[in-house]
């Protein structure tokens, strides 16, 4: 176990970074065989799959900005708060200041760069603890959604409802429904919006000079001086990076739900980060991958989702799954790494 | 040319600048300072009445005190678990709620508004310290045996806890009825300072104790500083870790304890919301390393109290319990930026040049 064929035809030790992946794609496939097995209904149609997509668009996002921020050896909290901070500002734009849709993006994307400019100096060239940086911007955001608007609304402009509302149908993908219907199966615009930023971040990582060294200064950031990496600007695009990242998932987040409110997005952060470590990202740093965190939001995702057919209805069952789902990769993953060492 | 008496006093003063504590009476003083100037008030203590027609203490500086007794408490755990394994503890909110949890389903029982309690309020506060110390050991085992990182690990009790406090009481919220419950969050009768202050005092006792006669402190700091030389000096770098865990669930029982006596019930989804960000921060506000090694436990408790501290002030401004975290987070980057090394190097040269050129005049 762990080997792969190298270029020459040897069996060479997985990376870890190849590793993790692997186990991660492989629990997901089998737990969503296994549900296809023994819960039947829902599972059954490939809708459900979609559905799945459609609910964790911006989740997908912003477990990737996650990710590239953990693989440099930082964290980012601050993403959660900001989601909903940018729904706020959005849907105040659209509704109250007569926005259109594209001074919403717009915003967006601004207020999550923002962050990231400011979260990333902070980090990178004062030298402070990330983790104390993005609380404090989870904390300004928290209170910031609040001033800008403090309840709940639904926005009401047309032309983004139009958006929101738009649908992608999958060519040749769907099911029959009880009146012998075909019913074609969609996801929408904010899950295609998620497939190209996981295929553009993933291409990113693994062939460009700025991906490596995302790697490079995570695993060792004073070997990396020495490459020649400039660490600090690295470290600065990682956070820049994992902000705009924020401020496009905020934007789907939106579109999805098409409201603002301070209760928007809880817990964001945290399953981001539950999300990137099934997917076999290190907090360390150094290692991990997009496609990774892609499937670990599935899987986070997709037990949920059974525990809720199973008729497990009490909202703590949830949770408690999750908590030991986590807590078997984590367990999992270390034995493995820790074999691993011990064998070389 | 300056007098020797002057240099040795510059030198004294920059001494105080370099040691770890100044970051929070610093942070402390610019507050008290804020607070004389826009309204002197602030610091007055009077006599007032409170729901039993009891006279006791009162005004802000006893909020202060007394709200952050659950913070100086966890400040306590929080710097040893910083100090050992380099990683925060982020479930102690969702472990509070546990523990609070737990002392209810032991005084209550199966009824949710027994007339009388079931068992002592002794027996409940042991069996809680007892459930919340090994929740402790759960994160301490996957932090030292299994070499996650903190964060990650304890974010499994994050996600799980307040679940897991709800089906302890199977959802239900006990609320006990006996006043007895509540001197240990409010008032004791005819004393008329809050009880937490004392239990937090007693807490801070304890624990310059335990730092002073045993050898906690020191293999705390060398297993932070360096986990491999701890280990050929003879120490056991995955048990201190795990001890910094256990004795970290204790700092939560008793926290627990207090929130849950202050309003002698429990909101699974509310109480303690948040306190662990606080707690982190107070320990960061210390001047600690958030990557282990070496720590100051009174520069943490310090911290504790300039965050309640902090909080108090805007709530006396009218700022709104819901906008509070803006304000918060725009003075902790301050406080923070202020404090870091590359910062303080930089003024520092500043300064230096600022003197050198003042000598060369008065040389001149």
């Amino acid at each position: 176990m762990g080997k792969v064929l190298n270029r020459k035809g040897r069996l060479v030790p997985m990376s870890d970074t190849n590793l993790l992946l692997t186990i991660t794609i492989v629990v997901f496939f089998a737990m969503y065989l296994a549900a296809m097995l023994f819960i039947g209904r829902g599972f059954l149609k490939i809708q459900t799959l979609f559905n799945i997509l459609n609910e964790n668009a911006a989740l997908i996002i912003l477990s990737c900005g996650m990710s590239i921020v953990m693989i440099t050896g930082g964290i980012d909290i601050s993403v959660g708060k900001l989601t909903a901070l940018i729904c706020m500002s959005a849907a105040v734009n659209l509704d109250y200041h007569n926005g259109s849709v594209l001074t919403a993006i717009l915003l967006s994307l601004a207020i999550g760069i923002a962050f990231g400019v400011v979260q990333g100096y902070l980090v990178a060239y004062l030298n402070i603890q990330p983790f104390i940086v993005t609380l404090a911007g989870m904390f300004f955001a928290k209170g910031m959604t609040t001033i800008v608007n403090s309840t709940q609304f639904n926005v009401q402009n047309e032309a983004f409802l139009a958006l929101k509302n738009t649908r992608v149908y999958i060519p040749f993908l769907g099911s029959v429904n009880k009146l012998g219907k075909f019913v074609p199966a969609y996801v929408e615009i904010g899950v295609i919006v998620a497939i190209v930023t996981v295929i553009l971040l993933f291409i990113l990582l693994r062939w460009t000079r700025l991906g490596r060294s995302f790697y490079a200064v995570g695993g060792n950031s004073q070997s990396a001086n020495m490459l020649g990496i400039n660490v600090r600007r690295t470290r600065f695009a990682a956070h820049l990076l994992c902000g705009l990242l924020a401020g496009i998932g905020g934007f789907v987040y939106f579109l999805h739900v098409g409201s603002g409110a301070p209760s928007h997005a809880t817990g964001a952060e945290m399953n981001a980060i539950a999300s990137s470590i099934i997917g076999g990202t290190m907090l360390t740093g150094g290692v991990g991958n997009i496609v990774g965190t892609f499937f670990g939001v599935l899987s986070l995702s997709t037990i949920k989702n059974i525990v809720t057919l199973l008729g497990l209805d009490d909202a703590w069952w949830t949770n408690i799954t999750v908590a030991v789902m986590i807590c078997i990769f984590l367990v999992v993953q270390s034995i493995v790494l820790l074999r691993k060492r011990s064998r070389s | 040319m300056t007098a020797p008496g002057n240099v040795a006093g510059v030198q004294k003063l920059t001494g105080l600048f370099r040691k770890q504590i100044f970051i929070p009476i610093a942070a402390l003083l610019v507050l008290i300072i804020f607070n004389l100037i826009a309204d002197p008030s602030f610091f007055e203590i009077t006599y007032a009445q409170n729901s039993a027609g009891e006279p006791v203490l009162s005004g802000y500086l006893i909020t202060i005190l007394d709200n952050a007794s659950e913070l100086a408490i966890l400040a306590i755990g929080m710097t040893l678990v910083t100090a050992a394994s380099g990683g925060q503890d982020i479930s102690v909110g969702a472990a509070i709620a546990i523990s609070g949890s737990v002392v209810l389903r032991v005084l209550c029982g199966d009824n949710p508004r027994p007339e009388e309690m079931q068992a002592s309020i002794l027996t409940a506060f042991l069996i809680s310290c007892l459930v919340s110390m090994l929740f402790g050991a759960f994160n301490g085992t996957l932090v030292a045996y299994f070499n996650i990182q903190p964060m990650i690990a304890t974010l499994i009790l994050y996600t799980a806890g307040r679940s897991i406090a709800a089906w302890i009481n199977n959802n239900r919220l006990p609320i006990i009825s006996d006043p007895a419950f509540g001197y240990f969050g409010t008032f004791m009768p005819g004393i008329p300072v809050p009880t937490p202050i004392f239990i937090a005092i007693i807490c801070m006792i304890i624990t310059a104790l335990v730092l002073k006669f045993t050898t906690l402190g020191l293999y705390t700091q060398a297993v932070g500083i360096n986990p491999n030389s701890a280990k050929l000096n003879g120490i056991n770098p995955s048990l201190i870790k795990f001890i910094t865990y256990v004795i970290m669930g204790l700092c939560v029982a008793v926290a627990g304890f207090i929130k849950v006596t202050r309003f002698s019930t429990i909101n699974y989804s509310v109480v303690a919301l948040d306190i662990e960000m606080d707690a982190i921060l107070a320990v960061a506000l210390g001047g600690n390393a958030l990557s282990g090694g070496k720590f100051s436990m009174a520069s943490s408790i310090l911290g504790a109290y300039v965050i309640q501290f902090l909080t108090t002030t805007l709530f006396k401004f009218n700022v709104s319990s819901s906008a509070l975290p803006a304000y918060k987070a725009v003075v902790v980057i301050v406080l923070v930026v202020l404090s870091a090394p590359t910062v303080r190097e930089k003024a520092g040269k500043v300064w230096r040049s600022i003197r050198s050129a003042k000598a060369g005049k008065e040389a001149a």
